[in-house]
């Protein structure tokens, strides 16, 4: 296992099962500091930069409160209106420039590869926050920590990926993530945004089954985990076929009838209709709490990569 | 003497060695040549001419298994089968118009080559794949 001071988290890929669980563990102890019920300040006199090349919010502020939280201080732009970036300098500039501010840095940019690049050019830690329609490695980590904490393991679980699979970032990286952990996949989508095969013949190299529909409401009754992700209107020429694709992919309150008691409903968030606001009562609705926990996985990547903890 | 070319790759390797209007030397270039290993090939000779290791490499990614044989006094001085690279560093483009590669910043595109028919080439920033890499060599 690499050693984690000074680690750079770029990708998922990089991130062994044994590795995960460790993030996965230190996650749960920060749960208690997440919630404001404890206190901490074991990253007193750090700061974290965070660099976000294009806006987003809820990525910016779960870092922004993890550092807090942890009693660190924080500094950044959120988009790059008024900065040297406007003026043409380059991204390895900036990632130079910045490290002599700060102990960590926190990157989103609009393009694949940023991150990696950024991390060529700085002693510092960079994690990525999101880079172009590449990668989104602490949310991947969000995504298992939920599964994981709700369901008390992730192997064995038959986890439903349900919506966008062709051009949805999350689940391609879920999808690479939860191979490696023994769980059963179930893929999907309306006929034309199915999976990348490329992705799915990697999934089935480590030895994890993988079934493929159409039909959300044959999955249903044998998943643990339904992961739901929004359909883009602007994937359809046609608005009509859209309107009729994505209410054949809505979750509501007649279809989780034939849900097992313990499955749970998962999304990225935001939503549009693939989730009926009926079930956000029900206890099979986890989103809001999988966006809670960006703040304990984050808080634990920030300790790990600082040294810390 | 590069031997072993895939037929109708001959042009690809002129354009690898830089060779235009301008070349000072005798330039031979034989084109789909019955061989026994590979049905047919393509072979292109230049006079006074060694390559550089970057040459090799970009041969090798459109011509796994060409030979390259120093020719001196008319004889065969020195034979040598070009070794597809695990990294190709600097000599192929990124596709992907949105890789951080293709914008104004000081690094050279580095890819990961891994062995086949044709070869493949992942780049190592961005993970897309090289659809065309004759096409793609800079």
């Amino acid at each position: 296992m690499a050693s984690w001071k000074g680690r750079d988290i770029l990708s998922i890929r990089d991130l062994s099962r044994g590795d995960i669980e460790l993030v996965l563990k230190a996650a749960r102890r920060m749960a208690p500091i997440a919630e404001g019920e404890k206190s901490s300040k074991s990253l007193e006199g750090k700061i974290l930069a965070t660099l976000f090349f294009e806006p987003s919010t809820r990525t910016r502020l779960s870092f922004e409160s993890a550092m807090i939280r942890l009693g660190g201080g924080v500094l950044g732009f959120s988009n790059v209106e008024g900065t040297s970036v406007q003026k043409g300098e380059t991204l390895a500039d900036t990632v130079r420039m910045v490290e002599g501010y700060a102990d960590v840095i926190v990157l989103r940019h609009p393009h694949e590869g940023a991150a990696r690049l950024a991390a060529e050019f700085t002693e510092r830690p960079v994690i990525n926050a999101g880079d172009g329609a590449g990668q989104h490695p602490t949310q991947t980590l969000q995504d298992l920590y939920t599964i994981w904490d709700e369901r008390g393991k992730i192997e064995g679980l038959n986890i439903a990926l349900v919506g966008d699979l062709k051009y949805g970032r999350t689940v391609h990286s879920i999808a690479t993530a939860l191979a490696g952990f023994g769980a059963s996949l179930t893929l999907v989508s309306p006929p034309g945004l199915e999976m990348p095969w490329e992705i799915v013949e990697e999934v089935k190299a480590t030895g994890t089954p993988v079934s493929t529909t159409h039909r959300l409401e044959d999955v249903v009754p044998t998943a643990d985990v339904l992961y739901v992700t929004r359909i883009q209107k602007e994937r359809f020429p046609d608005p009509q076929e859209y309107q009729k694709v994505a209410g054949s992919y809505r979750v509501d309150l007649p279809l989780l009838r034939e849900a097992k008691k313990d499955m749970i409903v998962l999304h990225p968030l935001p939503r549009v209709t693939e989730i009926d606001p009926a079930v956000d009562r029900t206890p099979h609705a986890k989103y809001f709490r999988q966006a809670f926990n960006a703040v304990p996985v984050r808080m634990a990547l920030l300790e790990m990569v600082l040294g810390v903890g | 003497m590069i031997d072993h070319i895939p037929a109708g790759m001959a042009l690809k390797v002129l354009k690898i060695l830089g060779i235009d209007e301008a070349v000072s030397s005798t330039v031979t270039v034989a084109m789909h040549v019955p061989s026994k290993a590979m049905s047919w090939k393509d072979i292109v000779k230049v006079e006074d001419r060694e390559l550089s290791p970057r040459e090799v490499d970009k041969i090798a990614l459109i011509a796994p298994k060409a030979s390259v044989n120093v020719i001196r006094n008319y004889n065969v001085a020195e034979k040598h089968v070009v070794r597809l690279p695990d990294r190709a560093v600097g000599i192929l483009r990124c596709g992907n118009p949105n890789c951080i590669t293709n914008l104004r910043e000081p690094v050279e595109t580095d890819f990961f080559v891994k062995p086949g028919e044709p070869p493949r080439a992942a780049c190592r920033y961005c993970d897309r794949v090289v659809e065309d890499i004759p096409a793609a060599i800079v």
